[in-house]
């Protein structure tokens, strides 16, 4: 039992949504607070992420939506005065937010104790040092390695021990920084990145144990010893690609009992001896073949890992790390799993689950895209199936890349050099080019010794390869059919393959009663009877998911988090679970995504732990038969099912498909509007040069090109001359499916976006957004405001007019998500979406309006006044909040940082307060910018920004900022009466810009790029230095401006007599 | 095809692989079990306390990395039968020396893949462990069936599987510390091994040897192994055991441990579904902490019998509360109806292997002073 009473515990979340930390702390931090809530704690959170399930008022007592700073949260304890603090809960953010309290001794000075893991454990295993010292008193091997904080004294090691080597900066999150170097200049230039990412300045470099076989533990230690595995994992590629970009196989499947034994009896012997107390994840290396390891990582708090640990097997890890931090034994606690046996134990798996990553590189098509020890995924997706084949193939089809097997088209026209090189160099396609030179009829042999893959992954791989060839040479046979489908072969690759339609082979099957049944993940292997209603699917005997009578609905989620489609769908689909059981129906989830909160096993009546599919969706729907599936809440992934489930006959609640299809197909679209005499920008599509010249000519530039169906603004451009048309039509022809594209006419005016709820009748507007940056930064990387600053009344009547004859004629019946551009005071649409979107959470927490819980009432057909919605604009309050986005520009190499149509960011903060400057402050520095307050300013300008510009310079010229400036910039600036000192342009041989950034001499970059798209390689050299060297980057004059709002009444003035 | 059928008609279908009787040979009926193991099929296979049962693992991946002669926990199998969802022809090891496959085909295992186990698993859970019979047809299971007459509750023939498992002749481990005696009633390879590791002499007795066989040779103290079925059908073991457990230390594992509290006047009694599997957490009742133990029983000690025995319960099961490990108020002994020794399963408590050296070297001494 506790030996201490705790009465008020405060809980530090992991902020914005970046590479390396995703949705999983949501998750975490969540099921820690219902369990301290559980046991009569108060619960007080801080987090600058609203798109977060913490953060809503019913998950704490209090709620801080503030920045992850030492200042910020140090204020909060000031003011709040808890007897506790959880630092594990917020990934490597809330540890080093923790850590650095403890050492400024702030919570000494409050009387703040830290719970569960001690600081001192914490310390322990962070710094290189003393872990290193710990291990070796454990006798636990380590790779020959040396901590360093100067690049001089890396090299030195490194003519000791040779190449290859790691590179791993101490105190940071997703390996920033680090990376495997196989001689003295790579060394030198990844040691010297690793310092500056490094919290403490400091870079560890190892000998390589790159190839050998990456496992992971997963454990859990309480207060008197007790200690536990509560799952092991296998990456199926080797050490070498971070953990978060691998390929994970749970439990291990290629390690004997006593390789499996070695591995968990070392990483208790580390969990112990570090005296953790809560949950902890530590990474090995163990040699192919040699019966030897190495500790490769220790994480002394909850982790991806442990959030894919905690889905795959079951197990509420951090639910019971929580209590563990309360002071409880592991003994005392329930398994509330079963709810009967003890929470005490190891979970026993009768499944194989596969995570793959989810990388950006479909939206950063020119990004490095090779895989190292940087992570670069922005999410994952988990399979679950009762063989390896099974679980692959699921977690294939849920990354919702069109891909529904092995095969990927781009691969098919590789040539065999190509193939070969692809093969060696690990990027995000492995799986598919692996499967392509088997399909090839290269060896498992010849993969395995080049690239160091087990042959048992290898086997599979090829195995699935022969068994597509004799599906397809065996059209509609029954006994093909049926084993193929125990592999997990989607209906979609077999249609394929059998060169029919999808819906041809679900019928098909049918008719041969061939249907999955549903199985439960249970933590026990079936030992214990489990109350737990977390199913996935197989081709089994026996279904154990009892179907309930009542009425119920399904909710689609939104599969894994990437760009354009984040947590604040997972958000909205939580919420709409949550709105659903409260108004008396059985919830249904389904989602593939391990990192949420919407597949935890409480969440909903029902979790579908399935891929987000027809054909997957389907299987749950003939089961469960509901009264009908929402598709509204699960972004673009859920929208894009409706018309499958629709055409199959499912019920789809809310607004219908015709409506939906009206608001997303353009040429509908535009006659409702031409109907409501509302306007858009002109436009035209295009499928030739020819007709992309006349369209040009009609609408004039500057234009935006795009293809006609993509998400999430995938290769827009902004083409401001002629000359620049072709080659950005090309790329956009490119990737569009049809081979069509869209020409827009580019309103250089100010976006606003709004969020409203109608049954088609009435209509509900929680806000009016208003974006910081013009139109033409995509609005998922514009800063938003809330309310709007700068629109009179008459606008926002015009807007809340025409959003409710929008919503009418659309008929919607839920949620939609309207943007607007206004242009010389006139109002113009830019696009509807009949769902819900990026911006309901920000919406619902500053408005305190339940958003999802209304519009899910509506959905389900209850009436306008009797859930009590108002009707028009909701009254906005004394508050300002801004949205900033949040980039992980840093992470992705060649990525283009500059702001533009597509979108980039990977998360969002928001800032409240009671003025716009101090919300924007707050948000600004949420997401992570440091406001110096003197210093030199960069500033390079396009020729169409010039002019104003000048204003903007002049602006930190007046608080006392020195502005450097190129060439043309700074003739123009001089004309214009500013001092500028002027540097030399990159191409003309001088490394002076790049070396004042690296040197920290630079405080701001303002670059505006002059081509749209093409990276013309000085600006981009610069703003990828600024943001490799966490030099904040300015390419919207929009965004410069507010920085300097913020500026200006921050810093004190320079003003010398 | 090949089927598992149960008495009440229950058809578990599957493919068949490994040693499969051919022609007109007599089908029998074995008592059906579970693993939840996660690793270490191979120790499974090659654990002589499954003799003759039917062996199911949940976890559907099996054979994996083939097969490795130095992992097996005896030189032979009395497994009758193997049930998988997925086999593996052993592609995860780079040394393997053979597959699952072939050690089930060469041992006389008959295997069955492509089953539903966990439809099993649920199936043995909520009836409890039952016999079942291996068939080519669904018909030779019913036919069996219409025409058994023996008790439901099949027996299965403990006392011979046992015997069946022993080894057949005293043999002798030389080590540099002091002689033990191993009462091998199918004792697991990991058991000697980690008595070796300790530095033990060990001379390993067949099941039915008697006291004075193995009092001649004066060892130090007796370790009680593991083995197959219901002690109480073992009243001759037992005896051996009485009479020797006033005399030396003694360690009991599983079947070993049972022994030791028959003779202690105690009482054993069949778990409706055992405890198989690596993950069963056992508390000691001094320290309140738990430990994660192997275990592979099917029996247990009833807690009340023990009143008068002189045995106190020192460890039980966390999860059902049963015993889990007994100490004598009187005599060194230590018991315990886990698998101290893992193979498969969690090595930390092969610190009771520890202990019983301690009792051994003290007990040693104490005699010596006298």
């Amino acid at each position: 039992m506790p030996k201490q009473e705790w009465k008020k515990v405060l809980v530090i979340g992991s902020g914005p949504i970046v590479i390396g930390q995703a949705a999983e702390f949501d998750y975490a931090g969540t099921q820690a607070c219902r369990a301290l809530r559980e046991e009569g704690v108060e619960v007080i959170l801080v987090n600058s992420n609203p798109a977060t399930i913490m953060t809503d008022r019913e998950t704490a007592d209090r709620v801080y939506i503030e920045p992850l700073t030492v200042e910020s949260v140090e204020r909060i304890i000031e003011r709040e005065r808890p007897d506790g603090l959880i630092p594990t809960m917020g990934g490597q953010t809330g540890l080093n937010l923790a850590y650095q309290l403890a050492k400024r001794g702030v919570l000494e000075r409050c009387e703040v104790t830290l719970m569960g893991t001690s600081l001192k454990s914490i310390d322990q295993a962070e710094d290189r040092e003393s872990f290193r010292a710990l291990m070796q008193e454990l006798g636990e091997p380590i790779p020959e390695s040396i901590i360093v904080s100067r690049v001089a004294e890396a090299l030195e090691f490194a003519q000791e021990t040779g190449y290859p080597l790691i590179v791993r900066p101490a105190f940071t999150l997703g390996g920033t920084g680090g990376g495997i170097v196989h001689c003295a200049e790579e060394l030198e230039q990844i040691a010297e990145s690793g310092l500056q990412a490094s919290l403490i300045g400091q870079i560890l470099v190892e000998r390589s144990v790159a190839g050998w076989k990456e496992v992971e533990f997963e454990v859990l230690r309480d207060g008197v010893g007790n200690c536990i595995t509560i799952c092991h994992m296998e990456n199926m590629d080797p050490v070498g690609v971070h953990t978060g970009d691998s390929i994970v196989v749970a439990p291990c499947q290629t390690l004997t009992d006593r390789e499996v034994q070695a591995l968990r009896s070392a990483s208790r012997r580390i969990v112990n001896g570090l005296g953790i107390e809560g949950g902890c994840n530590v990474q090995f290396a163990l040699h192919p073949s040699r019966n030897e390891y190495v500790v490769i990582e220790v994480n002394p708090r909850l982790s991806r890992s442990s959030a894919l640990a905690s889905k795959a097997t079951g197990y509420p890890i951090a639910k019971v790390a929580a209590k563990i931090a309360l002071g409880y034994a592991l003994t005392e606690i329930k398994n509330a799993v079963t709810g009967k046996t003890s929470a005490c134990f190891e979970p026993a798996l009768d499944y194989v689950v596969v995570k793959i990553p989810r990388w950006p590189f479909d939206k950063f098509t020119e990004a490095d895209r090779r895989l190292g020890t940087q992570m670069k995924a922005t999410g994952e997706v988990m399979g679950i199936g009762r063989n390896l084949e099974t679980a692959l193939l699921k977690a294939i089809r849920s990354l919702d890349i069109k891909a529904y097997g092995l095969r990927l088209p781009e691969l098919e026209g590789f040539g065999d050099a190509e193939l070969k090189t692809a093969c060696l160099q690990p990027d995000d396609r492995q799986l598919f080019v692996f499967a392509e030179a088997l399909r090839r009829g290269w060896t498992v042999e010849w993969l395995a010794e080049k690239t160091g893959w087990n042959r048992y992954f290898l086997n599979f791989l090829r195995r699935l390869v022969e068994t597509a060839v004799l599906l397809e040479q065996a059209p509609w046979d029954k006994k093909t059919l049926l084993r193929v489908k125990r592999l997990g072969f989607a209906d979609q690759e077999i249609a394929a393959l059998w060169k029919s339609t999808e819906d041809e082979v679900y019928r098909f099957r049918l008719e041969q009663g061939l249907r999955p049944v549903f199985k439960m993940v249970d933590t026990c292997a079936g030992e214990f009877e489990a109350t737990t209603p977390y199913f996935y699917s197989s081709y089994d005997v026996e279904d154990e998911g009892e179907v309930h009578k009542q009425p119920k609905v399904v909710v689609l989620g939104s599969g894994p988090i990437r760009i354009g489609q984040g947590i604040e769908f997972d958000y909205c689909s939580v919420h709409a679970v949550l709105a659903l059981r409260k108004a008396g129906f059985e919830s249904i989830i389904i989602n593939s995504n391990p990192e949420t909160v919407s597949t935890d096993f409480d969440t909903a009546d029902r979790l579908y732990f399935e891929p987000l599919t027809l054909e997957d969706v389907s299987a749950i729907l003939d089961k469960e038969q509901p009264d009908g599936v929402v598709v509204q809440f699960g972004g673009q992934t859920a929208i894009g099912l409706a018309s499958g489930l629709a055409r199959r006959g499912y019920k789809i609640l809310g607004t219908t498909v015709e409506d939906i299809d009206r608001a997303e197909e353009r040429g509908t679209f535009d006659r409702v509007l031409q109907e409501l005499g509302a306007k858009r920008p002109r436009g035209g599509g295009a499928t030739n040069m020819e007709q992309v010249q006349r369209v040009a000519q009609e609408i004039g530039f500057p234009l935006v090109v795009r293809p006609s169906y993509v998400l999430g603004g995938r290769a827009m451009d902004i083409v401001y001359e002629a000359k620049e048309l072709e080659a950005v039509v090309r790329r956009a022809l490119a990737a569009s499916s049809d081979q069509e594209i869209w020409m827009d006419q580019y309103l250089l005016g100010t976006e606003v976006e709004v969020d409203a709820i109608s049954d088609g009748a009435n209509v509900f507007i929680p806000g009016i957004m208003e974006h910081l940056e013009r139109a033409g930064v995509h609005s998922g990387d514009s800063i938003a405001v809330y309310p709007p600053q700068t629109l009179d009344l008459s606008m926002q009547e015009r807007i809340i007019a025409l959003t409710e004859s929008l919503a009418r004629s659309l008929k919607i019946k839920g949620l939609l998500n309207i943007q607007y551009v206004i242009y010389h005071q006139e109002l113009f649409v830019l696009e509807v979406n009949p769902r819900s979107s990026r911006t309901v959470p920000f919406l619902s927490k500053v408005t305190g309006v339940p958003i999802v819980d209304w519009a899910t009432q509506v959905i389900l057909g209850r009436k306008w006044d009797e859930i009590k919605i108002p009707h028009g604009l909701w009254p906005t309050g004394e508050r300002v909040a801004v949205k900033a986005p949040v980039f992980s520009f840093s992470k992705l190499q060649r990525v283009e940082p500059s702001l533009g149509p597509e979108m980039k960011s990977t998360g969002e903060v928001m800032g409240m307060d009671r003025t716009y400057e101090k919300a924007l402050y707050k948000a600004l520095l949420g997401a992570g910018l440091s406001f110096t307050t003197y210093g030199s300013v960069f500033v390079t300008l396009a020729d169409r920004d010039k002019a104003e510009g000048v204003a903007l310079a002049r602006r930190f010229a007046d608080i006392g900022f020195r502005i450097l400036a190129t060439e043309g910039t700074t003739r123009y600036l001089k004309n214009e009466g500013l001092r500028v000192e002027q540097i030399a342009k990159l191409h003309d041989g001088s490394n002076e810009i790049i070396d004042g950034i690296r040197k920290q001499k630079i405080q701001y970059v303002v670059n505006t790029t002059t081509h749209g798209r093409v990276q013309e390689s000085d600006g981009f050299a610069i703003r990828r230095a600024a943001v490799e060297h966490g030099i904040p980057c300015f390419t919207s004059l929009d965004t410069a401006a507010a920085l300097l709002q913020v500026l200006e009444s921050i810093s004190p003035g320079l003003l010398p007599l | 095809m090949a089927y598992l059928v149960f008495k009440d008609g229950t058809i578990f279908e599957g493919e068949a692989f490994g040693a499969w009787p051919t022609g007109e040979t007599l089908v029998t009926e074995r008592e059906v079990v579970f693993n939840t193991s996660m690793s270490g099929y191979q120790e499974m296979v090659t654990d002589l306390s499954y003799a003759g049962q039917i062996l199911v693992l949940t976890q559907p991946q099996i054979g994996n990395y083939g097969w490795h002669h130095e992992e097996n926990e005896a030189d032979k199998t009395r497994l009758q039968g193997l049930i998988v969802r997925e086999l593996s022809q052993g592609e995860g090891s780079l040394h393997s020396e053979g597959s699952l496959e072939d050690y089930c085909q060469q041992h006389g295992v008959q295997g069955l893949m492509g089953v539903d186990t966990r439809a099993l698993t649920r199936y043995l859970r909520q009836f409890g462990t039952l016999p079942g019979v291996l068939v080519r047809t669904r018909e030779s299971g019913s036919t069996f069936w219409a025409n058994f007459s023996g008790h439901v509750e099949a027996k299965r023939e403990s006392e011979a599987w046992v015997y069946r498992s022993t080894v057949k002749e005293a043999y002798e481990i030389p080590g540099p510390g002091p002689l033990l005696a191993v009462l091998d009633f199918g004792a697991k390879r990991n058991i000697i091994r980690q008595l070796q590791e300790r530095g033990f002499r060990i001379m390993v007795f067949p099941a039915g040897s008697t006291p004075e066989e193995i009092l001649k040779h004066h060892p130090s103290g007796v370790v009680l192994s593991n083995g197959p079925g219901d002690p109480e059908e073992l009243p001759e073991c037992v005896a051996t055991v009485r009479s020797l457990y006033d005399k030396l230390p003694v360690l009991g594992i599983c079947l070993g441990h049972q022994l030791l509290a028959l003779a202690g006047g105690g009482k054993t009694y069949k778990l409706p579904y055992g405890h198989r599997g690596g993950n069963h957490p056992v508390v000691d009742i001094r320290s309140g902490k738990a430990t994660m133990t192997s275990q592979n029983h099917g029996y247990a000690v009833q807690e009340v019998s023990l009143e008068n025995s002189g045995f106190e319960v020192t460890l039980r099961n966390l999860n059902d509360g049963t015993v889990e490990g007994m100490e004598h108020h009187t005599y060194p002994i230590l018991s315990v109806q886990f698998h101290p020794e893992g193979a498969p399963g969690p090595e930390e408590n092969a610190v009771i292997f520890d202990r019983f050296k301690e009792i051994v070297e003290s007990n040693l001494s104490r005699k010596g002073r006298v």
